[in-house]
């Protein structure tokens, strides 16, 4: 039977080819995968940028996609002799891509990004330009941005990113109709919130939402507690790599209070298996089966796009995050983005180098791309923007976000993003764990303090 | 007594002849050598090199001695994710194997229906792990899913969230996703077992169970062997289907060796300590094909036909 004499060799290859795959994949392919079906322009572009043209690579979804393709769609009509040349990819797959091509030396002439502990890891490894004295020529260029979006754009005090796009705090999101079938206020400060737990759970409504499987989504609590309970300096120790910075009492006491709510209940049944990139989350809260919901202001528009007439209809409530009682934080202070932001890779050439300054310098924040992000309901990091909110349904939303960026003392960057890449991996397991109550705060803090400064 | 004859399927003569045309023909596996050079000796090396290195994915690679397999084999994650790879290796063969073999002996029968019945069996195997861990995954919603659209208060779990669930869930779709295709390769066995020794043993009087204990189970024993040696290798480096499902969790539940690796390489940067789990997974993997051909006995490649 001829399966079975060469059922050797099928063996052989098999036992040491299929681990190989997977060894191979960790290799990582470097073909250009082109994302770009979901409706932009993306024509691709190999590595780093030969010629006239520069690369730029950024994420597909709308409405951000178009506001991105539209800048790149001006700049290129406006100079036919230098053009951008783009390719779009889904989030997560960017990730991974922009990483491997980095170190691939593929890099585009633009790299995206989320700054902070990202960008650092590329600084380290020399691979993106020192804008400071670009940003110096053009003074009255950075002197229009939100001041708390250059901080993750900086490193070792010198600014290696452009920050673009808009300013997304973390919010705390209600349902206003579950609210008043239930009889209940907004909290103002955290015994409120273990109040209305009660409540809530009385009435057979979830208090919170929570898309736990994705880790980060529960990490916006931490960054929370630890701001209200013992200021900015308490996660700040930890950023700039202090030792035992996790062992803060702040700390103990935010990741206490944390598990304190986990057992009475505060989130929805099966948190931990939902995942905040499918939207169930946000689902869960415009169909009244949560009250509440702490998220990204991002959320905004696809609960308003996804909810029917939630938005327009006027049931979500939002509000910054209330202060814990004897807390020493302030409680206009916000955490999440601040930016997006853009680098030069150092391996492109000086024409694709060029291009990519007269592209941040005309089009990104400028005025015909603020009106762009306003009318998605966003907030572009521009000063003065929200003279342009106007008066329709999305304004009052603007200027809450527009308010709290701005008249926030401190805008904590995401703590997986500001930190290097090794120690939020760590973060974000302990992160799961501690929310699995399978860990202590002080193991947590134990756990998290071996990676300090990694 | 006449002895019906059997049929020569099997060619053992050819196999077991020492060199002779075997030798002339050894050319033609130039191409296959080469590839297998290229894509499978040469990465392997490659990450073997690497594992002796420190390297963030962007930077430079400097060397670093010991220093990866010193942080990985300290780290209590990778007993963990062993012992976790090892479960989802037992597991899945224990539920798989028994399935594959009745449904394969089921479906050998030679009525046109079973053929029907094969295809749409198989229909699993068609789609892509990430399809049927996000299909799973919303069926699993516990706010969403099929328990609470259906309104069945016992399919109203949390699946992916608690620990044993979570795992269990995922041993299941693993079958699900693969029994179809240990189904075909137990149908083709069973189809290969000469019929004159059930209509031998319907003379003797014997039962469909016996017959199928006293035959057809021990003629599989080849079969078996190479169908637990594509899920054992196969269940050892299952990725991307948990990777989608429970991305290891809920903690580190359901993190298997080959998403240790890939949190360590992609997510953490750090590509020195994933390389040495991939020349973990590697070696297991040996270890365990071999111990599956030992188990086989030598002669597992010659036919087991006899006559033959």
């Amino acid at each position: 039977m001829e399966t079975r004499t060469s059922s050797r060799r099928t063996f052989l290859t098999l036992s040491m080819g299929v681990p190989l795959g997977a060894a191979l994949a960790a290799c990582g392919s470097s073909g250009p995968t082109q994302a770009g079906a979901g409706g932009g322009g993306g024509s691709t572009s190999g590595g780093g940028g030969g010629g006239g043209k520069a690369t730029y690579w950024y994420l597909t979804g709308q409405p951000n996609e178009g506001v991105r393709t539209r800048a790149v769609e001006r700049f290129n009509k406006a100079n036919p002799s230098s053009q951008l040349a783009t390719t779009t990819f889904q989030n997560d797959a960017f990730k991974t891509k922009i990483k491997t091509a980095i170190g691939a030396g593929e890099a585009p002439t633009i790299i995206w990004g989320w700054g902070g502990g990202g960008l650092r890891s590329y600084v380290q490894a020399g691979q993106v330009d020192d804008l400071t004295s670009w940003f110096d020529q053009n003074a009255a260029y950075k002197d229009r941005l939100f001041p708390s979006s250059l901080g993750a754009a900086t490193v070792d005090d010198k600014i290696y990113a452009v920050p673009v796009e808009c300013v997304t705090p973390i919010v705390l999101y209600y349902n206003k109709k579950v609210f008043e079938k239930v009889g209940a206020q907004p909290p103002q400060e955290w015994g409120d919130i273990m109040d209305l737990v009660k409540k809530f759970n009385a009435a057979g409504v979830a208090p919170f939402s929570l898309g736990g499987q994705s880790r980060w989504t529960n990490m916006m609590w931490l960054e929370f507690l630890f701001d209200r309970i013992g200021g900015p300096e308490v996660f700040k120790a930890i950023y700039d790599g202090e030792k035992n910075a996790w062992n803060n009492p702040a700390a103990i006491e935010g990741l206490t209070k944390m598990q304190e709510l986990i057992k009475a209940n505060g989130f929805v049944k099966g948190f931990s298996s939902i995942t905040a990139d499918s939207n169930a989350d946000q689902a869960l809260l415009y169909t009244g089966k949560a009250a509440m919901m702490l998220h990204g202001g991002w959320t905004y528009g696809s609960m308003k796009t996804d909810g029917g007439d939630f938005v327009t209809g006027g049931s979500l409530g939002y509000m910054n995050f209330p202060a814990v009682q004897g807390g020493k934080g302030d409680p206009s202070d916000t955490v999440g983005n601040p930016a997006q932001y853009m680098s030069i890779s150092s391996k492109a050439t000086p024409e694709a180098k060029e291009i990519a300054k007269k592209f941040f310098l005309t089009e990104m924040n400028s005025d015909a791309q603020s009106k762009d992000w306003v009318g998605t309901t966003q907030v572009p990091i521009v000063k003065g923007v929200d003279a342009q909110f106007g008066s329709g349904a999305d304004a009052p939303w603007q200027k809450f976000v527009y308010d709290t960026a701005a008249n926030a003392k401190s805008f904590q960057q995401s703590w997986d993003q500001a930190l290097s890449p090794t120690a939020s991996e760590v973060l974000l397991d302990n992160i799961a764990k501690l929310f699995q109550l399978s860990i202590s705060p002080q193991q947590f803090a134990t756990n998290l303090n071996e990676v300090i400064g990694k | 007594m006449t002895v019906p004859p059997v049929p020569a399927r099997g060619n053992a003569s050819l196999t077991a002849a020492p060199g002779g045309q075997g030798r002339g023909l050894a050319w033609l596996a130039v191409p296959a050598l080469l590839l297998f050079v290229a894509f499978a000796v040469i990465p392997l090396i490659g990450v073997f090199v690497l594992s002796f290195t420190s390297w963030d994915g962007l930077g430079e690679i400097r060397p670093a001695g010991f220093d990866s397999w010193r942080a990985v084999l300290s780290d209590p994650g990778l007993p963990h994710a062993l012992w976790v790879t090892f479960l989802v290796i037992a597991l899945s063969w224990a539920v798989q194997t028994p399935a594959s073999i009745l449904l394969g002996t089921f479906l050998a029968g030679f009525q046109r229906y079973r053929a029907v019945l094969s295809v749409v069996y198989f229909i699993p195997l068609l789609l892509s792990s990430a399809a049927i861990a996000i299909t799973y995954k919303a069926l699993l919603d516990p706010n969403f899913g099929l328990g609470a659209g259906l309104g069945i208060p016992i399919l109203v779990q949390d699946w992916l969230g608690e620990p044993v669930l979570a795992f269990s869930v995922v041993i299941f779709v693993v079958s699900w996703q693969f029994i179809p295709f240990h189904s075909l390769i137990y149908q083709g066995g069973v189809r290969q077992i000469p019929r004159s020794m059930y209509e031998a043993a319907e003379i003797d009087g014997a039962g469909r169970v016996r017959m199928f204990f006293s035959i057809t189970l021990p003629q599989l024993k080849y079969t078996i062997i190479t169908s637990s040696t594509l899920m054992v290798v196969g269940s050892l480096v299952f990725f991307d289907l948990i990777f989608v499902l429970t991305a290891g969790g809920p903690g580190d539940a359901t993190r298997v060796l080959a998403l240790e690796m890939y949190k360590r390489g992609f997510q953490a940067n750090l590509m020195g300590p994933a390389s040495a789990i991939a020349v973990i997974l590697v070696l297991v993997g040996l270890v365990l094909a071999l111990l599956l051909r030992r188990l086989g006995g030598r002669n597992s490649s010659h036919s087991q036909l006899e006559g033959a």
